[in-house]
């Protein structure tokens, strides 16, 4: 295993009677691909939502790259190289989905001339080879609420890759794509994510991806890891496959 | 500063504060019920008092005995709220739920202006002064200083009573519960058997009526003018602002601070009185954004 | 597009005469203009789904610190008053700003009217700073140094007021296609988004909060030297409710719609001082409703064409 790039260390987090997390905690590592899985319910988008700003635990803290980051915001977080997709895609929906993309763009550059109109935009190109990555060149000119919302999913993913991000985490990546594509997805996407050398923690309820596609398994329960292992390993062992397996899918 | 100033100014802070109370939690209901923040609120809490102003004129003028005054308060708070609240909710709010908020700011405040001018068609812009409900009450004496029964203790009582009786009708009737069922989860209310729609309608018809009998309490007390309503929609706002809102127990509270800060400003520097209010909703939303008793919701991801 | 560049130049070209013909109306048109710069501040802002029931406070505020300067000839020059005036609303809305954009919606709304009624008490209470309900007289200055009379002042301030108008709607219309533009709908669109690209919704609504303040003390500054008189009025949320007003009436689909309502509006003033000079508001508030349920993308979407209902109802969710 090489350097860790992320770290949480016993994350408790308890809202509304909930715990929501109880002691969760990860490592991982750089060029990981790690797939979380686990009943609804277990505290996996929580898990997702405190190591990138949008919770804060009551206790554990979030290391990413050696430096503390339990108390930054989302946006303190994202500018360190932390991306992240939803479970329910966060797009701008009345915007056209070149302009979702170019406002990204327009983020990680910090380029916001007023005089710089979007339809010029200087990172034009790159836009289109993105969207040409997951497929979707043919819907740039589309408004987001438009589409279903398999597309929204893949373009929320394209928006976080194009922040260049170190690590990111995706929220069911496949959930809203077809059984037929998500292989096909999955591909592409392990490619880019291997062409930049990003790590990628991903929540997966699809056991033949998770197999696939994970080089580590993380099950979640009631708030915590409860098994962690390869994917043999995991998608083996008998009591993940009658709690989480036999019920979750 | 002498101890019976201070006095004063916590009695008159206490009846100021349950006036605003009264308008401030119908406000907070409907926004906890409707998601809608209806800035023509003050609107009916000028005609309230317009309304009442008038029936107690007419009662006077008619020679009737003066108690008669009392129920014509209530009646007309509760005329004001179902005719004119219930015109508005059933001919435009109806239209605009679930849209974007912008938009419902700008329908209510449409109404606003419209029921402002309509005020000054119906009632004039000479001041009306009906202060006859409160020279009947008479006067108590509080460590020798005379303080109108009607301020000191009718005002604060039907505001208890208020606040008790919906906490009452809330937690314990069967309508009460069905209205907290559809502002929690309006979908999951709907498919037990509530009538969405309905609960819309009586709720908003109930917060109206509670700013008109604000409305009500407060012709007795001073004289109206057009414009009563935007001071007091701002009051109202700050109130529940500050309480969080869709906070009825706290908007108690925050009435009662708001009630207490403006009559110490009255009385220490009277230059500042407006300025009171705007300043403790400022300071409190600088600290809690949220409101001093609500907890923080965040958007599911 | 190029159908709004010819409407817009259409649109110039008549504001641009119509004064050579019609001497009476330099006044009025220019105090339409204003109003129009003050409701596109609220149009930017409403771009972000946030409106402000206060931006009289930008408006007043400027329109007497031109009033103070031109009293005590510190600044005789209408195109040094113009600018200062114009600058110290700015330099007070990035004050306000700092507070306002951490409160989005009705919190957003309520706290601009509230700033702004304290500003309109501190107007009528100070009475022997502001000259208090009564307001104070704007001595009419020199224009690039030549004392004018009234009529030749009143023309020279309207042209000067048209080509401000003009750079400022192009710079918003410029600045509203830009990233930074997309940037200001997103926070109406989806903010949780906007901090996940690593941007601050806060620092992008404080950069609109500064243009519409900028704006709302360009046209308070004008319509000081105009009417030759600032009153507490100019601050009073009734102003401010008319601005929101105009930018709904116009539409906020185009950044000629402001205009486009201020004309409209001074035309059913003109109109409501004959035939309804008590209930003027409520017509207005009436229109307002039409419009909102009939005609959401306003006059701007009716003259473009552009198909205002579905471009509404896609925005509301």
């Amino acid at each position: 295993m090489s350097g860790v790039i992320l770290e949480a260390d016993d994350l408790h987090l308890r809202f509304g009677g909930v715990q929501a997390a109880n002691g969760a905690s990860l490592k991982v590592a750089a060029n990981e691909r790690i797939a979380i899985i686990g009943p609804n319910g277990a505290g996996k988008t929580t898990f997702i939502n405190l190591c990138t700003g949008y919770l804060k635990p009551q206790s554990g803290r979030v290391v990413f790259n050696g430096q503390d980051v339990t108390r930054l915001s989302p946006r303190a977080i994202t500018r360190l190289g932390v991306g992240r997709s939803f479970q329910i895609p966060q797009l701008f929906l009345d915007n056209t989905v070149i302009d979702n993309l170019l406002l990204a763009l327009s983020a990680r550059e910090g380029s916001w001339s007023p005089f710089t109109p979007m339809l010029r935009h200087p990172k034009a190109e790159e836009m289109w080879a993105l969207l040409d990555l997951v497929g979707l060149k043919e819907t740039g000119n589309r408004i987001v609420r438009e589409l279903p919302e398999g597309m929204r999913k893949l373009i929320d993913i394209a928006v976080a890759l194009a922040l260049e991000p170190k690590l990111i985490f995706m929220d069911e990546p496949t959930s809203g794509v077809s059984s037929t594509e998500k292989f096909q997805v999955m591909d592409t996407l392990t490619r880019v994510l291997d062409a930049r050398a990003t790590t990628a923690v991903f929540v997966e309820h699809d056991m033949d991806v998770v197999a696939r596609y994970a080089n580590r398994v993380a099950v979640w329960a009631g708030g915590r890891i409860a098994h962690q292992g390869t994917p043999e390993e995991i998608l083996n062992h008998p009591e993940v496959r009658e709690t989480v397996i036999g019920v979750g899918v | 500063m002498p101890p019976e100033m201070l006095l004063l100014a916590a009695l008159d802070g206490l009846a100021y504060g349950s006036l605003i109370f009264l308008v401030a939690v119908g406000l907070s209901l409907i926004f906890g019920v409707l998601g809608i923040v209806n800035v023509a609120h003050g609107s009916f809490y000028a005609i309230g008092a317009y309304v009442a102003a008038a029936g107690v004129l007419a009662l006077g003028a008619a020679g009737l005995p003066t108690w008669l005054a009392f129920p014509t308060l209530l009646i007309a708070a509760a005329l004001v709220g179902i005719l004119v609240g219930g015109l508005v909710e059933i001919a435009l709010l109806r239209r605009v739920y679930g849209k974007e908020e912008v938009l419902q700011l700008i329908v209510t405040f449409a109404v606003f202006m419209i029921l402002e001018d309509a005020q000054k068609v119906v009632f004039g812009v000479q001041p009306y002064f009906a202060n006859a409900p409160m020279n009947w009450l008479g006067t108590v004496e509080v460590f020798g200083i005379f303080y109108t029964t009607y301020q000191l203790i009718l005002m604060p009582l039907v505001a208890l009573a208020v606040l008790v009786g919906l906490r009452f009708f809330l937690r314990r009737t069967s309508f009460g519960r069905a209205i907290v069922a559809v502002t929690q989860d309006r979908e999951a209310a709907t498919a037990m058997g509530i009538d969405a729609a309905r609960v819309y309608l009586i709720t908003f018809i109930i917060g109206a009526s509670l700013a008109a009998l604000g409305g009500a309490l407060a012709s007795a007390t001073t004289s109206l003018t057009p414009g009563i309503g935007a001071g007091t929609l701002v009051l109202s706002f700050a109130v529940a602002a500050i309480a969080g809102l869709g906070r009825i127990e706290g908007a108690a509270v925050a009435a009662l601070l708001i009630g207490l800060g403006r009559s110490a400003a009255v009385y220490f520097a009277p230059e500042f009185d407006v300025l009171i209010p705007y300043l403790i909703m400022m300071v409190v939303l600088l600290v809690r954004p949220q409101g001093l008793f609500s907890t923080v919701q965040t958007r599911k991801v | 597009m190029a159908r709004q560049l010819v409407f817009g130049a259409a649109l110039i070209a008549a504001l641009a005469v119509f004064p050579l013909f019609s001497p009476w109306s330099t006044v009025i048109l220019t105090v339409a203009l204003c109003e129009g710069l003050a409701a596109l501040g609220i149009m930017v802002l409403l771009r972000a789904g946030q409106v402000s029931f206060g931006h009289g406070l930008f408006f007043s505020f400027s329109a007497y610190a031109v009033a103070f300067m031109a009293a005590a000839k510190v600044g005789h020059e209408a195109l040094v008053l113009i600018p200062v005036g114009m600058a110290a609303s700015g330099l007070l809305a990035a004050i306000v700003g700092l507070f306002v954009v951490r409160y989005r919606a009705i919190f957003f709304g309520m706290l601009n009217l509230a700033i702004s009624m304290v500003f309109f008490s501190l107007l009528e209470k100070l009475f022997s700073i502001t000259g208090g309900a009564d307001g104070k007289r704007v001595p009419r200055p020199t224009f690039a140094g030549v004392e004018f009379g009234r009529e030749q002042f009143e023309l020279a301030t309207f042209y000067v007021t048209l080509v401000l108008c003009i750079l400022a709607a192009l710079f918003v219309a410029r600045y509203l296609l830009s990233p930074g533009g997309k940037a200001l709908e997103a926070i109406k669109s989806n903010e949780t988004r906007l901090e996940y690209l690593g941007v601050s919704p806060r620092k992008v609504l404080y950069g609109a909060y500064l243009l519409s303040g900028l704006l709302a003390g360009l046209g308070g500054a004008i319509i000081a030297l105009v009417s030759g008189h600032v009153t507490p009025e100019l601050a009073y949320w009734v102003r401010s409710g008319e601005f929101v007003f105009i930018a709904i009436l116009g539409g906020i689909g185009g950044v000629a719609g402001p205009f486009l309502g201020a004309l409209m509006f001074q035309i059913i003033r003109g109109y409501a001082a004959v035939y309804a000079p008590e209930t003027w508001h409520a017509v207005l508030g009436v229109m307002l409703l039409v419009i909102i349920f009939f005609a959401p993308a306003g006059l701007y979407g009716i003259v473009a064409g552009k198909g205002g209902k579905a471009q509404r109802e896609e925005g509301g969710r």
